[in-house]
């Protein structure tokens, strides 16, 4: 089905990602799952972009400031025997259109990529709630998109983990506030929270999440079976 | 601004070398093929990029390699250094970083595209660049030799170690909100630096 998402003119988000996932984010030092949320937000977010901006600058300058490593001594006449070399044929993929939009949905970059032209695939998870998986970091992260049909109220949750919600169409209303498109929504193993879709359209979202536990060990062959 | 900087002042390694003049030898680099320019940024850059590349994590051989593609990148990219946006120094660290991230964690790293239409436009653009980014970089560098040690240290781990503030936190074993305020109070001060007019 398609979406139709009238967006304001000039509307910007009102719920943002914590500075501390800003830093790790100009830092490099958050995976992949959690860069893509926090990437997709600062294309909907002018102020987030700015911040980062700076976060990089003083990356930046950090560089100046640090202790130097001497180079083996041949290094640098073997770079500058290579700078008549033709660079590395890089395989552009092909850029995904702006229209028709993944699923009627106008995605910014870098989700808009990830996801492909073909869009979705969605599996039903729950009465009214279906994902679709984008990826799944080797740091336990997942990346899902969630589409939650109007005045669905997802179970009463706890996470296991830092989760984040970046909500792309329609919005949802938990006891934090009312987010909607370009909304970042974070949660650690303290919250407790029972989010509720506006009603009129599905919300969707982008959802990073922890993979479900497993676990190992001589107990597992018992116990995993309840934990499906 | 004003006057032509000196960048061939005698003196070897261009260690002492200003944000500024830093910015005009990738522009050599761009404009004119400059060797000699790349030359001086090389002894500049590469070896912090390899102290930088180490302290993440990488083994000297590796450091190595990735300082080269780097610096070869630079080569070939010169064209796209903007000066309003990034000085080269910014722009070089995130180049190293976005190698790091690719060559040693082999993973990709989301980002936006400047170019793409739905990206929500920034309301004012001007009131981003009132000083030049080579500017902005010298102000920095003097006001992080200002802040207390202890926001210094952590700004270290957060930049150059890979860590996130919840890996910094249990390996200084500070409570994870000391790691998350240290940070911000630094931070508060340095954004002060790059947002206030002179």
């Amino acid at each position: 089905m398609s979406v139709s998402t009238a967006i304001p003119p000039g509307s910007m988000p009102s719920h943002h990602p914590d500075e501390a996932l800003l830093l790790d984010y100009a830092a490099g030092a958050l995976g992949e799952a959690e860069s893509l949320a926090v990437a997709t937000h600062l294309a909907l977010c002018p102020d987030c972009r700015h911040e980062v901006a700076d976060l990089e600058s003083v990356g930046g300058a950090m560089l100046e400031e640090i202790e130097p490593a001497p180079l083996s001594g041949d290094s640098r006449a073997a770079v500058m025997a290579r700078l008549d070399e033709a660079p590395p044929a890089t395989p552009r993929r092909r850029p995904v259109p702006v229209a028709p939009g993944v699923a009627g949905l106008p995605l910014p970059e870098p989700l808009r990529s990830y996801l492909g032209e073909t869009g979705p695939s969605w599996r039903r998870i729950m009465a009214g709630v279906a994902e679709h998986q984008i990826l799944a970091g080797p740091d336990g992260y997942r990346a899902v998109l969630l589409r939650i049909e109007p005045e669905i109220a997802m179970p009463v949750h706890t996470h296991r983990d830092r989760e984040h919600t970046l909500v792309l169409a329609g919005g949802f209303t938990d006891a934090f506030g009312h987010f909607l498109r370009g909304d970042f929504s974070s949660t650690d193993p303290s919250v407790t929270h029972q989010p509720v879709a506006d009603p009129g359209e599905p919300c969707i979202c982008l959802a990073i999440t922890t993979a479900p536990l497993r676990l190992t060990g001589r107990w597992a062959r018992f116990l995993n079976p309840f934990l499906r | 601004m004003g006057g032509s900087s000196d960048t061939s002042r005698a003196g070897g390694p261009a260690s002492g070398l200003e944000a500024r003049s830093l910015d005009d030898l990738v522009v050599d680099v761009a404009l004119r093929r400059d060797r000699q320019a790349f030359a001086r940024l090389f002894d500049h850059f590469a070896p912090r990029l390899k102290a930088y590349l180490a302290r993440s994590g990488a083994d000297q051989a590796t450091a190595e390699e990735v300082v080269q593609d780097v610096m070869l990148t630079l080569w070939r990219r010169a064209d796209q250094f903007d000066r309003a946006q990034a000085s080269a120094g910014t722009w070089i660290y995130t180049i190293a970083r976005n190698r790091r991230i690719d060559l040693l964690r082999r993973e990709r790293r989301p980002e936006i595209d400047p170019s793409d239409p739905l990206l929500t436009p920034t309301p004012d653009p001007a009131a981003d660049d009132a000083l030049m980014a080579g500017e902005r970089e010298q102000r920095l560098r003097a006001a992080l030799g200002q802040l207390p040690r202890e926001q210094a240290d952590l700004l270290r781990m957060a930049f150059f170690d890979d860590k996130p503030h919840s890996a910094i936190a249990a390996e200084t074993r500070l409570p994870l909100g000391t790691v998350k305020s240290r940070l911000r109070l630094a931070m508060v001060r340095l954004r002060k630096v790059l947002r206030d007019n002179p």
